[in-house]
């Protein structure tokens, strides 16, 4: 019985990023913009660039004229370049000259996106990223997409080189399919947005060069498998009944009261990205929300929420979890989450850049909408808030400050609101060592970015995978302090990054004395399942 | 701040202050392409001193002039509506570029 013989021929073995099994239609995905475009006579190339210009021009009005506000007025300004005839002859020119459509457009666009850039002005160069966006636009809608949404069909095993999270939210889920990356990693952000929806995921497959019908992507292997046979396929799909089994036993697990160890009980809660998350079957078992990240209510839009967007949203989340308690962190933008118009351009280290709370207090009146937003949230439920990338006491009480004087000016105005206890992620190693300092009303420690400061490892790159290691006795150093300063002060003390969702990491947290873990709703049970099997391991001796 | 002239016959000109906070941003800059290419005259504008006249009617180049807050913006224009293009330019830029429907 030598099962190895069989093996497909094209099979690969990656690493997981999100569990899970998918076995459907194969579609690749390619970064590269223009691929297979084929070039015409320059004549007919000038005429390409006309229609594809028009076409983008038309894009954009229509997004200009849903999005209103300051997007549209910057929309209107690519509209405004699409019709400027000083701009656009040289490019025609160029093209009547033999230049291919896409390449001259290309060029020109760089040319101005590189101007801009090195302007003195942080106005103008944030500008630039509006022109790179047209130049996208205009060369897919030149490849023959009329602005071409990703075309997957439903179930599909997507494989790409590496996919945006914007990408990534554009494929529709719902029907099953799982995400092949031939590189990524499964502390990017890609990965916890696969995680959080339940999408099979498996990260750094090398060289996928075949082309294939179908697909079977094993998220607890780690592996791919193309066109595969049908006894691969069989055995597929027991691996998959096995996997379906155990998720049943881990519903039941749920349904139990909530666990404890070493006599204490644990609080499990939730991390979510959206309000849509909270319709993961397994949401409903959690004690509340320990984290609702707010970032993507700047990305997917055309511009910056506004006050009314954003209330209505933390609203939603509060209704659903009633008297539960609801953690919302405001906005972590930068690092590798950049938003045009907010975020800096060019820094040479944006993990270590002007990201977090750092960017929210460089941009008050960004900032102010959310925190408006959140004070009248505060007044429909259980709200507590939390600042992200926090290094000083100094940040903390100038970010309270803003809070409080958008609270009051609310109240005077005759709008209820109030304002919630306000905490901070910890998450900065210097935060983490002078934690008495903060006057916190919470502490939230944020795993992922406290190992990758700690350990000095960029958590985007995969090749440090073996060395950002969250249970370094470094990281679990900082841990335990937050959280035995936190037990003398009587604050209390969560952690909300991947490591609470990883049944390694439970014994350690669970013996720094953490005893409030928040995960990915996918995650719940089987933590809950851990953590039950180590407190019956513990009570038999 | 408003002056308008008949220089010899063909060329009207005009100049106003930029009293936009932002200076000529995206904004102010749309506002003001669109409404040139309303005129048939051929219009020009340039910053304070600056040496080069640029198309009023080009929104890069508009952009690319970096005008400053508190910067003159002279305006020059020929042709049949030349005087009703620098007229309506400079009461865009004085009246700060006002939302308004023309």
């Amino acid at each position: 019985m030598n099962m190895r013989a069989d093996i497909a021929a094209k099979a690969y073995r990656g690493r997981t990023a999100s569990i899970g099994f998918a076995h459907g239609p194969f579609v690749r995905v390619d970064a590269a913009p223009h691929g297979g475009r084929a070039i015409g006579a320059p004549h007919d190339e000038e005429s390409a660039l006309r229609t594809a210009l028009a076409s983008a021009g038309q894009q954009i009005a229509t997004l200009a004229r849903t999005a209103g506000g300051e997007a549209a007025q910057i929309l209107e300004f690519q509209v405004a370049l699409l019709d400027d005839e000083d701009f656009l002859d040289p490019i025609h020119t160029a093209i009547l000259g033999g230049t291919p459509a896409d390449t001259a457009w290309t060029v020109a666009l760089n040319a101005l996106i590189a101007e801009y850039d090195s302007a003195p002005d942080e106005y103008l160069r944030a500008r630039s990223s509006d022109f790179a966006d047209l130049r996208d636009r205009v060369l897919r809608t030149l490849d023959g997409g009329e602005g071409k949404v990703l075309e997957i069909p439903s179930g599909a095993v997507v494989c790409a080189e590496d996919l945006p999270p914007s990408q990534f939210l554009e494929i529709d889920w719902s029907g099953g399919g799982g995400l092949a990356l031939l590189r990524g990693s499964p502390t990017s952000h890609v990965a916890m947005l696969a995680r959080a929806q339940g999408v099979p995921m498996v990260v750094q497959l090398g060289s996928v060069s075949a082309a294939a019908e179908t697909a079977l992507l094993d998220g607890e292997e780690a592996t791919l498998e193309l066109d595969p046979t049908s006894e691969r396929v069989g055995l597929f799909q027991k691996r998959r009944e096995l996997h379906r089994k155990n998720r049943a036993s881990a519903r039941a697990i749920l349904r139990r009261p909530a666990p404890s160890w070493a006599g204490e009980k644990i609080a499990l809660l939730i991390n979510i990205q959206r309000a849509e998350d909270l319709d993961h079957p397994d949401a409903q078992y959690a004690e509340g929300i320990g984290l609702m990240r707010t970032e993507f209510l700047l990305a997917g839009q055309t511009g910056l929420p506004d006050e009314e967007t954003q209330y209505q949203v933390y609203d939603s989340v509060l209704r659903w979890a009633g008297n539960r308690p609801v953690t919302i962190r405001t906005f972590d933008a930068g690092g590798d989450k950049p938003v045009p118009g907010f975020t800096e351009d060019g820094e040479a280290n944006p993990f270590l850049g002007v990201r977090g709370l750092r960017l929210c207090l460089k941009h008050p009146d960004i900032f102010s909408v959310q925190l408006r937003a959140l004070a009248r949230a505060a007044v429909r439920g259980n709200l507590k808030v939390m600042f992200p990338m926090v290094t000083t006491p100094e940040e903390l009480d100038a970010g309270r400050c803003l809070f409080a004087a958008a609270t009051e000016k609310l109240q005077s105005d005759g709008i209820p609101a109030m304002l919630p206890p306000t905490g901070i992620m910890v998450e900065v190693p210097a935060a983490a060592l002078t934690i008495e300092r903060f006057e916190a009303s919470f502490f939230s420690i944020g795993s992922n970015d406290l190992t990758q400061y700690v350990t000095a490892c960029d958590r985007s790159n995969g090749s440090l995978a073996t060395l950002i290691d969250p249970l370094h006795p470094a990281v679990l150093e900082l841990v335990g302090r937050t959280v035995d300063y936190g037990k003398r002060a009587g604050i209390s003390v969560s952690l909300c990054g991947d490591m609470a969702g990883d049944p390694r990491c439970i014994p350690a947290l669970l013996s720094c004395g953490l005893r409030e873990l928040s995960v990915n709703p996918s995650a719940l049970a089987q933590i809950k399942q851990t953590i039950d099997g180590l407190s019956r391991g513990g009570s038999r001796d | 701040m408003l002056e308008t002239r008949k220089a010899n016959g063909e060329v009207i000109t005009g100049s106003v202050r930029l009293i936009h906070a932002a200076g000529m941003h995206a904004r102010p800059a749309v506002k003001l392409t669109k409404l040139a290419k309303k005129f048939q005259a051929q219009i020009s504008v340039r910053a304070s001193d600056a040496a080069e006249w640029i198309n009023a009617k080009s929104v890069s180049k508009i952009m690319a002039l970096r005008a400053a807050r508190d910067s003159i913006i002279e305006i020059k224009a020929s042709g049949e509506d030349a005087k009703a293009a620098v007229a309506a330019l400079v009461a865009l830029v004085s009246a700060d570029f006002p939302d308004t429907d023309q």
